[in-house]
């Protein structure tokens, strides 16, 4: 069954028809051809898949297209509109903070929120004072980040990509 | 993933109506659990009905000086609401406990307690499975049970084939801070709004392991409140976990300590948030030793059954949940 909607994507307004099925990382990859955020599991376990919805970091494979009519949606490509790269994109080129890129998308747009909700004094599992605000220590940028897995193990320099980019 | 009709009706009630009236009806909210159950065919719904900007977002203070979460609410916000953190630890310990951040943001108030067990034999539609297609049998039994129940089920080991046998858990951390809280569920239904104490929303197999809660078919969480606790309490979450972070719960705890004694709820062992009532009855009023903690524990477990499994089993959670249990009373009491 159809449905018509309206996204913002990466800044530019869409208007397209879709199935009742489609998730949104579906929408992105094989109607509006953007392929930033990646298939990886598509059951919500893997990250890869990670935008910003309305501003915030969440899982593309688990929402339905249609129940998000309206939203404004930033992918990994839409962090750096003219070119010139978002610094969290900037401090993982730095600190070579991937291998082989797959899942890379979603850790920058996944990085991006992390540092919105730290800045908002969120916190988190390895937030020790809860009443106090949290600092961007190894243990939470770890703990914070860990929806987004990277199979070539490169966390050991996403973590102070992470942090470099707070700076 | 079958076609479904999706409807976005003007109000909760319209939800209610809508849902109610069409046998193969759900709700969406976050929909972190339910699109997933759609992609594996565990959920086919005709009709899929979102409520999620259909009740509240907000969280009240309550005249009583309680908090009222509304439904719509994520879990990222109701953990990061500086008077859940400073008045119900337990509770933004639990969300934080759970999940990710890209799923707490999407995830709410409402839908985390109605998520479904994470049990492999539910998710896999090839396997028979009595919550899935009541009365094909169970595949846990005597499978993988790692992440199995040891309380609440059948005495002795159940019958496979028995159309009332499940030894799933429920999967949610924030479930059992709300349990301990004595959390109570704002719920609407066709004849009206009724209030259900949180700690019988969820139900034991029984006979029919199909139904996880109490609500009627159509029922939809409108808000979830919390009782204000007595000033001087106290109150933590403890989960332990495969790894350490992103897992489900093998065992969890949550505490709450106050003048009128000790409030004790555990995850991870049974088919619905264990309220631990009988070491409750055997803790209050007395000092909350290890010692005492410990045989209250024993007290609580004595009905525990272990599980056999082709992992090893699920004895082990029988001293684990035991052990938690002190240590996290044993630090309650340290920050008192």
């Amino acid at each position: 069954m159809d449905a018509e909607i309206s996204l913002t994507v990466d800044g530019v307004p869409r208007r397209l028809t879709v199935d009742t099925r489609t998730t949104l990382l579906d929408t992105l990859r094989e109607r509006l051809g953007n392929t930033s955020p990646k298939k990886g599991c598509d059951h919500g376990q893997c990250g890869a898949c990670t935008i910003l919805l309305d501003g915030e970091r969440a899982l593309s494979c688990l929402a339905l297209a249609v129940a998000h009519d309206g939203a404004e949606l930033t992918t990994a490509d839409g962090l750096a509109p003219q070119g010139e790269l978002h610094p969290v994109q900037q401090a993982f080129l730095d600190r070579d903070a991937f291998q082989c890129g797959y899942c890379t998308p979603g850790q920058v747009c996944s990085a991006v929120g992390v540092l919105q909700e730290v800045r908002r004094g969120w916190p988190s599992h390895a937030t020790r004072d809860l009443t106090a605000d949290p600092g961007l220590t190894h243990d939470e940028v770890a703990e914070r980040m860990s929806g987004n897995l990277c199979r070539c193990g490169a966390y050991a320099n996403i973590v102070p990509a992470v942090q470099d980019a707070a700076r | 993933m079958k076609p479904f009709a999706y409807a976005r009706p003007g109000s909760a009630a319209q939800a209610v109506r809508d849902v109610a009236a069409e046998p193969q009806a759900v709700f969406l909210a976050g929909g972190t659990n339910l699109v997933d159950h759609l992609k594996l065919g565990v959920a086919q719904p005709e009709l899929v009905v979102d409520v999620r900007r259909l009740t509240s977002r907000d969280i009240t203070d309550l005249e009583d000086g309680g908090l009222r979460l509304g439904a719509a609410s994520t879990n990222s916000e109701v953990a990061a609401d500086r008077r859940v953190r400073e008045r119900y630890p337990v509770l933004a310990q639990a969300l934080l406990a759970g999940a990710t951040g890209q799923l707490r943001n999407l995830a709410t108030t409402g839908g985390n307690p109605l998520q479904r067990t994470r049990c492999v034999y539910f998710q896999d539609v090839t396997t028979p499975c009595n919550k899935r297609q009541p009365g094909s049998g169970c595949s846990a039994v005597g499978g993988y049970t790692r992440y199995h129940a040891v309380l609440g089920t059948a005495a002795a080991l159940p019958d496979p084939t028995a159309p009332e046998t499940c030894i799933a858990t429920h999967p949610s951390d924030m479930a059992v801070a709300l349990a301990a809280l004595d959390a109570q569920v704002q719920v609407l239904g066709r004849d009206g709004a009724r209030t259900v104490p949180f700690v019988d929303l969820h139900r034991l197999p029984g006979d029919d392991p199909s139904r996880d809660t109490v609500l009627e078919h159509g029922e939809l969480i409108t808000a979830i409140d919390l009782p204000p606790l007595a000033p001087g309490a106290r109150s933590a979450y403890r989960k332990v976990r495969d790894r350490a972070s992103y897992a489900f719960a093998l065992v969890s705890v949550a505490a709450v300590v106050d003048p009128d004694g000790v409030r004790i709820a555990l995850g991870g062992v049974a088919h619905k948030p264990w309220r631990a009532s009988r070491a409750e009855e055997v803790l209050h009023g007395g000092p909350l030793t290890e010692d005492a903690v410990r045989h209250a524990m024993d007290v609580e477990l004595t009905a525990a059954q272990p599980q056999p499994g082709v992992d090893g089993g699920n004895g082990f959670k029988i001293p684990l949940v035991s052990r938690t249990v002190v240590a996290t009373l044993r630090d309650l009491e340290a920050s008192s």
